[in-house]
């Protein structure tokens, strides 16, 4: 349906290709958490690999900051309909943080888990091929509390709610088990160019 | 508490204005009836989409600000934003009898209904307020004696919404507690405070409630709820119990 007196603005022909069914383009970069921002010292920061309840490998701030480091820029996508472009990011690769642990995923399923008691599952093999990556810099600066700092998931291709803020740890599982956000409503993959908000879309 | 909302799908649907009541100078409630009227619960919200003769389409999130004791008819309070897409169309151009799309309701963690126990502490900066008058009214509509606290900040007292509602809330003596703060009048008769929320404030409000807070909800701009979360974290209150909204775009 048309909406009676409503013409809207348009995004620039140039960019209209990157922006996602239903979203919005802007250049701020909007908070959005469940609970209060937690304040995570780097002293006190790890990231622990586990297989189901077994853990296989931490890592300190120290040692982890010493895996290799990547650089990468991206679009990305909110469920509440921002989408922001060119983000550059510095991490270290989930596929370089297998390698360094020197394992090869033993499920296709995982859920990423947080400070604040926060998860999200994703697939592994979203994860893999150079597309997420544990992020720690984001333009050139440490990654502030307010966006994830120390440290947090980045999987630009799915909503952002995907990418969990203050990470500790991931987790493989054998089947794909909903986390926070998937429990109270919001789509279960999240993939925002067909457009997977909330359950059953 | 009122985790974990069953998997439905929520569709697409056409809704219409049925009033349009101007609360303060920059917003403005829009009363809409759904074509398919759903449940819901205090606190959450829906997905408004606009859409234009070449098919462009805006979406948004607004809380609901009524309670699902009221009937069918939503209330969304939308405040005007500077160089606001969606919120100019609400402001100039919807009238009554228009037709908008809207889905929900939404959200499954932002939530209190009187089964969730109390006390409760609501802490509403600015439009924040919305989900959390939700919340009020649901208590009253219930005749529930819940102790709830509200500390509600705003730039003046022209810019209150609900400002004469609350009031009413807060005379009736029952436990709902109201606490005002106005962060650009420098001195005021309505309110109980003039400034910004700071850890001294939340000490104090912490204070006038019968006991520790089950819960906390917290919405307004993200500088507002790390303002709070951080003051409430100060006073011991465990990060667990605090619930947040931040207004994004």
């Amino acid at each position: 349906m048309t909406t009676r007196g409503f013409t809207g603005r348009r995004q620039p022909p140039e960019i209209k290709d990157r922006i996602p069914p239903g979203q919005t383009l802007t250049d701020d970069f909007p908070v959005l958490s469940a609970g209060p921002t937690p304040r995570v010292r780097t002293e006190d920061w790890s990231f622990t690999l586990k297989d189901g309840p077994k853990p296989l490998i931490k890592w300190n701030w120290v040692e982890f900051n010493a895996l290799p480091q990547t650089k990468f820029t991206r679009d990305i996508h909110c469920v509440t309909a921002w989408s922001k472009l060119d983000t550059p990011w510095q991490g270290v690769l989930i596929d370089d943080i297998f390698a360094e642990a020197g394992i090869e995923p033993p499920t296709e399923f995982a859920l990423a888990h947080s400070f604040d008691g926060y998860a999200t599952n994703v697939p592994v093999k979203d994860l893999t091929g150079g597309k997420a990556m544990i992020a720690t810099f984001y333009n050139g600066q440490p990654l502030t509390a307010d966006h994830g700092g120390p440290a947090r998931l980045l999987v630009p291709h799915l909503y952002f709610w995907k990418s969990a803020k203050w990470i500790n740890g991931l987790q493989f599982t054998t089947r794909d088990e909903p986390g926070f956000w998937e429990l109270r409503g919001y789509h279960i993959y999240g993939d925002p160019w067909r457009e997977q908000r909330y359950t059953g879309d | 508490m009122s985790d974990q909302i069953p998997a439905t799908k929520a569709e697409w649907q056409r809704a219409t204005i049925t009033e349009i009541v101007r609360q303060t100078p920059r917003v403005v409630s829009f009363f809409l009836q759904p074509s398919q009227p759903f449940a819901y619960r205090p606190g959450q919200h829906v997905d408004v989409r606009l859409s234009a003769p070449d098919g462009y389409q805006a979406q948004r999130s607004y809380s609901i600000a009524s309670t699902p004791e009221q009937g069918e008819i939503i209330e969304l309070a939308i405040e005007r934003l500077e160089d606001g897409e969606v919120s100019a169309f609400f402001h100039e151009v919807a009238t009554i009898g228009d037709e908008i799309e809207l889905r929900g309701p939404i959200g499954g963690h932002f939530i209190w209904t009187v089964e969730d126990g109390a006390p409760i502490l609501l802490i509403g900066g600015g439009s924040g307020v919305a989900p959390l008058i939700s919340m009020v009214r649901h208590r009253a509509a219930q005749q529930s004696l819940a102790p709830i606290l509200l500390l509600y900040s705003a730039r003046t007292s022209d810019e209150l919404i609900f400002h004469d509602e609350l009031q009413m809330f807060n005379q009736s003596g029952n436990g709902f507690d109201l606490v005002l703060t106005l962060t650009r009048e420098p001195s005021s008769q309505e309110s109980d405070y003039t400034r910004r929320i700071d850890p001294a404030m939340i000490l104090d409000v912490l204070a006038r409630m019968p006991s520790q807070p089950k819960e906390v909800f917290v919405c307004g701009s993200n500088a507002f709820v790390n303002a709070a979360a951080d003051a409430l974290i100060g006073a011991d209150v465990p990060a667990a119990i605090i619930r947040t909204e931040r207004y994004g775009v």
